[in-house]
C-alpha cells in the first residue's frame, strides 16, 4: 500500500474517533462496557510495544544480564516511578544504556 | 473580539507547560522517522495528517519493517482508540457549537490538548467563548508538534546511531505506563499485553501488536468486572 494512502486512512480513522462522540452527542452515549474497556487501551498498547523492544533486542528473547537494554530499561522504570516525568526517564535510560555498553 | 482573544491566550498558557515535554517527543519522532527510511516530506506530512504522536512512532517502525499497509492502518487505529474516550468526555461541552467548529476541534483533540481543555471545562464550565480556549490549547500543541517534528527530521540524519535514539521510544512509553501501574487491573492489562506481544512476535503481517493489545484490554476488563 502506498504510504500516502496509509497516512490518509490512518488519519481519517483517527479523526473519526476524535469526532465520533462530539458529533453524535445526544444521539447516543458511550456504552458503559466500552468506557471501561477504553481505560486499558494505553497500558496495553504501550506495553505491547515496550516488551519486545526491551526483551528481544535481536528478535529473540534475552532475559539475562547480557541484555543491555533490559538493564537500562530497569533503570528507566525506577526513574519513571519516582519522577513520573517523561524527559528524565528518557535521559536516564539512554545514559544507562551508553554506560552499560561502555563498561561491558 | 477581545474576549475571544483572551480565551485563546488562556488556552495557549494552559498548554505551555505540557509543550515542554512534547517538544523532545517530536524531535525524536522526526529523527526516528528518517532513520526508519521515510523521506523528509512524508515524515512531516504524517505529523499533520495523522497528528497523533505514539501512533506515528509505531507507524514509522512498521513502515521500516515493510509491514502490509492494512496492518499499519489497523495498528494506527488501535493505538488511537483512546481518543474515543476524549471525544465522549468533551462532547457535552462543545455540543452547541457549529459543525465547522466541531470538526476543527476534533482534529485538534490530542492527549495533550484534551488534558488542558478538560481541566478548564471542569473548573470554569462552559462560557460563551470557551471554545477559543480549546482552540488555543489545540493550536499551541499543533504548532509545537509540527515544528519539533520538522527539527527532528532535519537533524535526524546528523544524529549518530551510537546515540541509541531508537531506544527513546520504549523509554518514552515506560515513562507513560509505569506511573499508572499501581492500579491492579491496569497492571494486569499491561503485563498480559507485554507477554502476549513476546509470544506473538513471530505472527505474520506484524499482527502481534494488535493481538497483544486486544488480549491485554480484555484481561483488564475481565479483572475489573470480577473485582
Amino acid at each position: 500500500m502506498n504510504i500516502w494512502l496509509i497516512f490518509v486512512l490512518g488519519g481519517l480513522l483517527t479523526f473519526a474517533m476524535r469526532f465520533s462522540f462530539i458529533y453524535a452527542f445526544g444521539r447516543f452515549s458511550v456504552p458503559p462496557a466500552l468506557h471501561r474497556a477504553l481505560r486499558f487501551v494505553p497500558p496495553a498498547v504501550l506495553s505491547a510495544i515496550v516488551f519486545p523492544a526491551v526483551l528481544m533486542p535481536d528478535d529473540r528473547l534475552e532475559l539475562g544480564f547480557g541484555n543491555h537494554r533490559l538493564l537500562a530499561a530497569a533503570v528507566a522504570v525506577i526513574v519513571a516511578f519516582w519522577t513520573r516525568k517523561t524527559l528524565p526517564t528518557i535521559i536516564a535510560g539512554i545514559i544507562a544504556l551508553l554506560i552499560i555498553q561502555a563498561v561491558s | 473580539m477581545s474576549e475571544k482573544l483572551a480565551m485563546l491566550r488562556a488556552g495557549i498558557r494552559a498548554e505551555a507547560p505540557i509543550l515542554v515535554g512534547v517538544f523532545p517527543f517530536g524531535l525524536i519522532y522526526g529523527a526516528l522517522a528518517r532513520n526508519a527510511g521515510l523521506a523528509a516530506f512524508p515524515a512531516q506530512m504524517m505529523s499533520s495528517i495523522v497528528f497523533a504522536g505514539s501512533s506515528q512512532f509505531v507507524a514509522a517502525k512498521l513502515i521500516a519493517e515493510a509491514a502490509p499497509g492494512a496492518v499499519i492502518v489497523l495498528t494506527i487505529a488501535v493505538v488511537n482508540l483512546r481518543h474515543l474516550l476524549y471525544s465522549a468526555s468533551v462532547a457535552e461541552y462543545v455540543r452547541d457549537l457549529p459543525l465547522r467548529w466541531k470538526i476543527l476541534l476534533s482534529y485538534l483533540l490530542t492527549d495533550e490538548a484534551y488534558a488542558a481543555t478538560i481541566v478548564h471545562y471542569e473548573t470554569a464550565g462552559v462560557e460563551r467563548e470557551s471554545h477559543w480556549f480549546f482552540l488555543g490549547a489545540g493550536l499551541a500543541l499543533w504548532t509545537t508538534w509540527q515544528a519539533s517534528s520538522a527539527l527532528g527530521i532535519f537533524a535526524g540524519a546528523a544524529i549518530p546511531s551510537t546515540w541509541r535514539l531508537d531506544f527513546a521510544l520504549p523509554l518514552t512509553f515506560i515513562a507513560m505506563v509505569v506511573p499508572t501501574l499501581l492500579d491492579f487491573p491496569v497492571a494486569a492489562a499491561a503485563l498480559t499485553a507485554g507477554v502476549v506481544a513476546l509470544l506473538a512476535y513471530g505472527l505474520p503481517y506484524k499482527l502481534g501488536l494488535i493481538a497483544a493489545a486486544l488480549v491485554g484490554i480484555g484481561m483488564g476488563t475481565f479483572l475489573e468486572k470480577r473485582a
